[in-house]
């Protein structure tokens, strides 16, 4: 009953949104805002354009390489920080001073050193990911009981065997935690990346409709880029609080 | 200085010396990156030149004005939610994406009704910043222990001294915490904006400076707002301890 009151108030919440969507539409008219209807109706049609699917693909694309960095470098920087107390307390000050840089100035730097192509967004969109999923996974290693360390010693655990079959395992529900927050600012350097400086992708595809006035394309990029990370983030969630529960 | 903060300070001095050492041995290219004594030098001059006063006026008077609007707006509208138990669950799984999807996406689409002026970049920075005041504010309002509005009633004390007086402090630290986000988001999505699209700001400057293959500007700007933005995370930084050791009494 709670549950089924509570999924219709925030249905309702939706449907205001979409009702002020919808006066912000009459106050600043077709060509800056389009109405919420139409613009649904286009959605449909602008997903199935050759120009959306490229364009996508080119995104989804440069972001899976920009992810996979992200994972491996924070993942790599967060289990020497947490396994090797020194390295750790003299790392995480400087991870999180960089961390709550706004990184977006660096980009300059970024294209001048990997070029306007796709190397240059992955790298940006790996340049946000990896902070968050190291300085996460440093605070997971950290936090395993000082026993399981023991055992590995005890049972004479090759530093590798270590790493994989007891630090891993007790620290994956905080490191799921850096991998979902790692994905999404890995997508937001991607697209911001996009935005400033490239010929391919949604963030690009979004800049030029804004130029070009088309603003039913530009709404129906970003709806469909929220329902992506929003859906992303739900089924991450959702895995993260299965690896909680499973502890 | 403890040891440790000696081997940090000698980690990032000898970063910067090998960052130096390769520029001048031309291991890097001076057209990528400038020797970090020329970036500093850069900065030095374009700062005496006057050159940037009226961009550096207007990039930090638009943070500060998305922090005050963040801040402000984001704690009454939290007090407001925290008040309706029935708005806070349904505005609950909003909430748990907001920083999931990216809004800044939305920022072209803002140019597009407002035109290329303030409104776009303050709407967005205040869209990027509040909710996270917001949240902090939910989260602070949940941890007053209800013991604090009895021990008001018992001294008599009215509605707004108890709020006061007793529960907002009990409060504060979460509040802070919104705070601190709420910095760091208002910088990141201003910033941000005036990068992409801009009439102004230190932010357009950067990308002028990238679009004319101007080196010196571009790095003395970049190292610019990178120094303001180490200032000020390390002064919250140093208040949040300041409010913690109170907390405890005193004791570190």
């Amino acid at each position: 009953m709670t549950a089924a009151r509570r999924l219709s108030d925030t249905f309702a919440l939706v449907l205001i949104m979409i009702a002020a969507w919808q006066v912000l539409h009459q106050i600043a008219g077709s060509t800056a805002l389009p109405a919420p209807l139409p613009t649904l109706s286009y959605l449909v049609h602008n997903v199935a354009t050759e120009r959306f699917l490229t364009n996508a693909a080119a995104t989804l694309l440069a972001f899976s390489f920009a992810l996979l960095i992200a994972y491996a470098l924070g993942i790599g920087i967060g289990v020497w920080m947490g396994a090797h107390r020194l390295s750790g307390a003299v790392g995480e000050p400087i991870l999180v001073a960089l961390y709550s840089l706004p990184k977006i100035v660096l980009y300059p730097v970024v294209l001048l050193i990997f070029g306007l192509g796709i190397s240059g967004k992955v790298a940006f969109g790996a340049l946000h990911g990896t902070l968050p999923v190291a300085l996460l996974t440093m605070g997971a290693i950290r936090a395993i009981p000082p026993a399981y360390l023991r055992t590995a010693r005890a049972l004479q655990l090759t530093p590798w065997q270590t790493i994989a079959t007891v630090l891993l395992p007790a620290a994956l529900p905080e490191v799921f935690t850096g991998l979902r927050i790692g994905f999404t600012v890995t997508l937001l350097g991607v697209l911001l990346g996009e935005m400033f400086a490239s010929k391919a992708g949604l963030g690009s595809m979004i800049m030029t409709d804004m130029s070009l006035a088309q603003s039913e394309d530009m709404v129906t990029v970003a709806i469909i880029l929220f329902a992506f990370a929003a859906l992303a983030n739900g089924i991450l969630l959702w895995i993260e609080h299965r690896l909680h529960r499973r502890v | 200085m403890t040891r440790i903060g000696l081997i940090r300070l000698a980690v990032i001095v000898a970063a910067i010396g090998a960052l130096e050492l390769a520029c001048r041995i031309g291991l890097i290219n001076h057209q990528t990156i400038i020797p970090p004594s020329d970036m500093a030098a850069a900065l030095w001059t374009l700062i005496g030149s006057g050159a940037i006063d009226a961009d550096i006026a207007r990039t930090l008077g638009m943070i500060t004005l998305v922090i005050a609007l963040s801040i402000v707006v984001g704690f009454a509208a939290g007090i407001v939610i925290h008040a309706l138990p029935r708005l806070r669950a349904a505005l609950d799984p909003f909430f748990a994406t907001y920083y999931a999807v990216p809004v800044f996406i939305f920022y072209p689409v803002l140019i597009a009704i407002f035109g290329l002026s303030v409104m776009p970049i303050v709407l967005i920075g205040v869209a990027t910043a509040i909710v996270a005041m917001i949240i902090s504010t939910l989260n602070g309002l949940d941890r007053v222990p209800r013991v604090l509005s009895k021990v008001g009633r018992v001294h008599r004390l009215s509605r707004i001294k108890t709020a006061l007086t007793l529960q907002l402090p009990a409060a504060a630290p979460y509040l802070f915490t919104g705070v601190k986000l709420s910095v760091s988001y208002a910088f990141i999505a201003v910033i941000a904006a005036e990068f992409i699209l801009s009439p102004a700001g230190l932010g357009r400057d950067i990308a002028d400076a990238y679009a004319d293959f101007n080196n010196r500007r571009m790095y003395a700007l970049i190292l610019f707002l990178l120094i303001i933005a180490t200032i000020v995370n390390a002064a919250l930084h140093a208040l949040d301890m300041r409010f913690a050791a109170r907390r405890s009494g005193g004791r570190p």
